[in-house]
């Protein structure tokens, strides 16, 4: 048998395409994911970039205070001298974004420790399956239901017209329950099992552990969850447009007509003329919005180093 | 005793506040096909809808949906599957990766209308687009890429190590050694996440308010020709999907029927949430039986 002699040189020497090929085909797909991560870092720069410059033109060329913006009381764009008070708007956002929180807190954890500590098995079966359905609702089906079910309910059981900061609030609760029952549980989940061990070992009951080892353990990562709850409350425009009212100023009473932030620019963006005023102040709206995103992210990751810690 | 009474009670009240959720659960989608499921027919999926006369359709605006979450599909998955691969295999572990993860994180918690201004200013302005599907897809690609890349990075590092390094022992370039060993393994999960994320794009409206519009021209379903302004493959022509549909019906709706309408189109968008949800499990676990020898 003559087998061809194993020389490696000879071999490099008569295959440098194939040598080349490796080398074309590493380098076009080191271009092509390097192409795909610098589109991204240039298109959040430009959100910003370009949401900013919108939204500062009023402060900058039109005259328009910083000051008046965040704590005036009155929007009245096309009146003379225009208004343009934020107050109600930022109000509301902040009204509903937390009260939704403080609906959807308490049952996220319930639901989570249900998950890890009481039931395991079922939960798994039965409950996850359904939280996760309830994230995968588009929020225009949440406003729809809020419509026909959650306002004609307030109108009839309290004073007023059903619409309002409440009904906002109850159906942005239902819509960030997701997002906090799922982070509380890979909290839950995540916690060595010598903790829990040692508890029971002393005597201690089901509740005092949850209550005493367990939620103060856990507490910074379920801080996480609210705040992401709160993050997503606050920037979801359409459900909570549909069931506010959007009656531009405070409201005396939580069954009362108010707006929000993402509810005011939703409904105004359409109507005016790009470049004008009233258009600009808008984009100092979603610059507002914008801005609350990036605090979000920041709490999110001061706890997320807690957590860590 | 009173240790034990107290826990019985936090037991109990945990146990009820986890049935009221499923509850709700049970109930929202009750609601939803009971009342939805009555007004749905073959003529309500499939003819126009009507201004101001009762016994309009939402046809055009599930084609929209459809094809709008095609077009957003193949421009999405191609750009977070590659910055995936980069955010796992090439990125060294560095301030400047910190950084674009953290840039990921921001983008992923931007509000969908905040996306929706953006692309009206430079997608629809800027660039000339006009409210157009392209457009809507374009927006929708923004607010779906971290998404992607999140889901295509973990799925490539619970990839087992030993199968990459086995690829570059044989000599293989990093590049192959990830199309052709790695994405493979995490395919099942990419898929899944994938189908998952386009659940999320066909219930979203937010974002295309101002990109696809709120329009829909009439289209003629008998001319496929992608550049003619009547057909329904067109990309530049305005599309208002189902999601936006049911939002106008219920804040500015005129015909008579608006309430049945809605009510309808809920119920088709919720059936189709469910539907990609079940659809992600079973596909997830079709891709993992077929690409590994497992049963």
């Amino acid at each position: 048998m003559n087998l061809p002699a194993p020389n490696s040189r000879e071999d490099l020497a008569t295959k440098p395409n194939k040598f080349r090929k490796h080398v074309m085909e590493e380098l076009r797909g080191k271009a092509f994911v390097y192409f795909c991560v610098l589109l991204l870092v240039i298109t959040i720069f430009s959100i910003v970039y370009f949401i900013a410059s919108r939204g500062l033109t009023p402060f900058i060329s039109q005259g328009v205070s910083i000051k008046d913006m965040l704590f005036g009381l009155k929007w009245r764009p096309e009146g003379n001298p225009p208004q343009f008070g934020a107050l109600p708007f930022l109000f509301g956002s902040f009204a509903t974004s937390i009260l939704a929180a403080v609906i959807a807190a308490p049952l996220g954890f319930c639901a989570a420790v249900f998950m890890t500590e009481i039931m395991p098995k079922f939960g798994k079966s039965a409950l996850q399956p359904a939280i996760e359905l309830l994230a995968g609702i588009p929020s225009v089906v949440y406003g729809f239901v809020g419509l026909s079910v959650v306002v004609p309910f307030y109108r009839d059981t309290f004073p007023g017209q059903g619409i309002g900061i409440m009904a906002g609030a109850t159906v942005l609760s239902i819509m960030i329950l997701p997002t906090v029952t799922t982070i509380a549980t890979d909290a839950l989940r995540s916690l060595p099992n010598g903790l829990k061990e040692g508890s029971y070992a002393l005597g201690a009951t089901r509740w005092q552990t949850i209550y005493r080892m367990i939620l103060p353990t856990a507490l910074p990562s379920l801080l996480t969850g609210v705040v992401l709850g709160i993050a997503r409350a606050f920037g979801e425009a359409l459900a909570v447009q549909m069931v506010i009212g959007n009656a531009p100023h405070i409201p005396h009473s939580l069954f009362e007509s108010a707006t929000t932030l993402t509810s005011i620019i939703t409904q105004s963006m359409g109507n005016t003329t790009s470049g004008s005023l009233h258009n600009n102040a808008l984009w100092s709206l979603a610059l507002i919005l914008l801005l609350m995103t990036f605090l979000f992210v920041f709490i999110v990751r001061v706890l997320e180093r807690r957590v860590k810690r | 005793m009173r240790a034990k009474t107290v826990d019985r009670i936090a037991t109990a009240v945990i146990v009820c506040v986890a049935g009221f959720i499923i509850l709700l659960l049970a109930a929202l989608l009750g609601y939803l096909l009971v009342r939805g499921l009555g007004h749905i027919s073959f003529d309500f999926l499939t003819s126009a809808p009507q201004a101001l006369k009762a016994g309009g359709g939402i046809g055009p605006q599930l084609f929209n949906s459809v094809f709008l979450l095609v077009l957003t599909m193949i421009i999405t998955v191609p750009l977070g599957i590659g910055a995936g691969i980069y955010m796992s295999e090439y990125a060294k572990d560095n301030k400047l990766t910190a950084f674009i993860r953290l840039i990921v994180e921001v983008l992923s918690s931007f509000p969908s209308i905040v996306i929706g201004l953006f692309g009206l200013l430079v997608i629809v302005n800027t660039f000339g687009f006009g409210y157009s599907l392209l457009s809507g897809a374009l927006a929708l690609t923004i607010f779906n890429l971290p998404m992607m890349v999140r889901l295509t990075e973990q799925s490539l590092r619970s990839v087992p190590k030993e199968q990459k390094e086995a690829g570059l022992a044989l000599g293989l370039s990093r590049w192959k050694t990830i199309m052709s060993v790695m994405i493979p393994v995490a395919l099942p999960s990419i898929v899944t996440g994938s189908i998952l994320a386009a659940g999320r794009v066909f219930g979203e409206a937010a974002a295309l308010l101002f990109t696809a519009g709120m329009s829909s021209p009439r289209l003629d379903f008998s001319d496929w020709n992608p550049l003619s302004p009547t057909s329904p493959l067109n990309p530049m022509r305005p599309a208002e999907t189902l999601a936006v549909h049911i939002w106008k019906i219920n804040s500015e709706g005129l015909a008579p029927d608006a309430p049945e309408i809605a009510a309808g189109a809920s119920a088709v968008l919720v059936i189709m949430v469910l539907l990609f949800n079940l659809g992600a499990r079973w596909l997830g676990r079709v891709v993992y039986r077929k690409l590994t020898a497992s049963k």
